[in-house]
């Protein structure tokens, strides 16, 4: 994969002036591209961190409904074709790249404070994986429970007060 | 002693009265234009994003050291609890409560999350008469149990039905709400515990004014999605926490009818009036009430007299005949 993107990166460096016609077919990625598994950790805490089958998920989505205009693939929204119609693949397509996880830090709050920036409303990485998950996989019955893809840790049993931590005489470990 | 006639009491009730309806007048000029705190936090609540998961609930419970619950916070049976014919509301052991709603227009349900409102001018705050609420710079309407005397006049100002009184410890008394993790987060520039707990980013958090335009972007960008409407916006004259919802806000358990101004305003006259009758009246109605009995009065002390002068003549006349 590495070789591969060197090639097209040299590749982009002799061909400038046609990029400027046809960006979008010189640079778009493709599922080939893709690693097959990604392990999403960076906030497990309260429940345990994700296998995520990436191979899978690209049978049915584009790489545009979760990379949005990153990999070069065309968006098929209308309120993002307006400036990211002819969006060249991106240096950093994985989520991390654009949602930040310390969503709430005050380093992050400020830079929404220039009014220069469009993307005031941005969501943090937590919010951005379960909006784009949960919202297709209902869309396409997938699974939905919170325990359907990450199992709840020691951690999240006492902030839930379930399962080990269960109130005395209450039910515990209902679903949707 | 001073003598009062008639024309000069007059004049100086007259004056005492237009005095008291000018400093009225500019009382509630004042109030209409305090400028809420422009720099105070808020968070947008967007309906159409929650899933119902009361992670929510779970971290208000440890963050604020609430009692343990009755169910576990992943028991989604209690959506379905009524109480006295009602959905589960704030308690003392819950500051904020997530319901389910299943509005006919739409096939999927919405979850409501309720906590307190925080007010940009709290009814709560200005019925408590010993002053136990603050509306804080940073947007929080906090409380303080130390001078509290557990008089529960906020739980029936308040348009919302949030504030609720610690009933299990009598001689301690203690309302209990959401105090927007005041102490503990916002002081500190921190966002709530619910805000950081929800997986969906239904709650967003940052100054009042930028979540309300964002809440602004979300209507204008995705066109369908959502009523035209945020609510708390204007409600009860603005709220620090505001909604977003894709039916209309009746459906899921909004009372729509708050006033689009502060509860106050509503208020405002009687509670001008109340020196007014308190300081004035009684004056001004003792000295009617002296001035229709003054006649009666000298008549009453020309009467004596008359029958003074005639005892004295009488007795004038024994005297001679003795």
């Amino acid at each position: 994969m590495q070789t591969r993107k060197k090639i097209l990166r040299t590749a982009i460096a002799l061909t400038t002036g046609a990029l400027l016609f046809a960006p979008g077919l010189a640079l778009a990625m493709d599922a080939d591209d893709a690693p097959e598994s990604i392990t999403i950790d960076s906030m497990a805490n309260l429940y345990s961190a994700v296998e995520f089958d990436h191979l899978m998920h690209t049978e049915y989505a584009s790489c545009a409904e979760c990379h949005h205009h990153t990999t070069g693939v065309p968006v098929a929204d209308p309120n993002c074709i307006r400036c990211h119609a002819y969006t060249p693949e991106g240096d950093d397509v994985s989520c991390t790249g654009c949602h930040e996880a310390n969503r709430f830090d005050k380093e992050y709050l400020d830079t929404l404070n220039d009014p220069q920036i469009y993307h005031i409303d941005k969501p943090g990485l937590k919010g951005a994986y379960h909006l784009n998950c949960i919202g297709c996989h209902e869309a396409i019955d997938g699974p939905t429970g919170c325990q359907d893809c990450h199992t709840m840790t020691e951690a999240g049993e006492e902030r839930f007060d379930t399962g080990k931590h269960a109130p005395a005489g209450g039910s515990s470990g209902a679903h949707h | 002693m001073k003598k009062l006639n008639r024309r000069s009491f007059i004049k100086g009730g007259l004056a005492t009265t237009a005095a008291a309806a000018v400093l009225k007048e500019k009382t509630s000029v004042a109030s209409g234009d305090f400028d809420n705190y422009p720099e105070g936090m808020g968070v947008i609540v967007d309906l159409t994003r929650c899933v119902g998961c009361r992670s929510c609930e779970a971290a208000c419970n440890k963050e604020q050291g609430l009692p343990e619950p009755a169910e576990p916070f992943d028991d989604f049976s209690v959506f379905d609890q009524i109480h006295h014919g009602q959905k589960r509301r704030t308690d003392e052991s819950k500051y904020t409560v997530v319901n389910r709603y299943d509005p006919p227009e739409i096939d999927h349900p919405l979850f409501r999350k309720i906590q307190c409102n925080h007010c940009n001018e709290p009814a709560c705050l200005t019925s408590c008469f010993v002053n136990a609420y603050t509306k804080t710079p940073e947007g929080a309407v906090i409380y303080n149990s130390k001078v509290c005397v557990g008089c529960r006049t906020c739980m029936v100002a308040c348009p919302f039905y949030i504030p609720t009184f610690k009933y299990s410890k009598a001689f301690t008394p203690k309302i209990m709400k959401c105090i927007f993790c005041y102490d503990t987060r916002l002081k500190n520039g921190k966002p709530p515990a619910c805000v950081e707990a929800c997986p969906q980013e239904a709650l967003t958090f940052g100054k009042r004014k930028d979540v309300l335009k964002i809440g602004k972007q979300r209507i204008r960008e995705t066109p369908g999605k959502y009523v035209d409407h945020i609510y708390g916006e204007h409600e009860v004259g603005g709220t620090a926490w505001m909604y977003l919802s894709s039916v209309p806000f009746d459906k899921v358990g909004f009372d729509t009818h708050v006033p689009k101004e502060p509860i106050i305003n509503s208020v405002k006259e009687f509670l001008a009036m109340v020196p007014m009758v308190l300081t004035i009246w009684p004056g001004l109605f003792v000295g009617f009430h002296l001035l229709a009995t003054r006649k009666d009065k000298i008549k009453e002390l020309e009467m004596e007299k008359e029958a003074k002068a005639k005892k004295a003549n009488e007795n004038d006349k024994k005297e001679e005949q003795v």
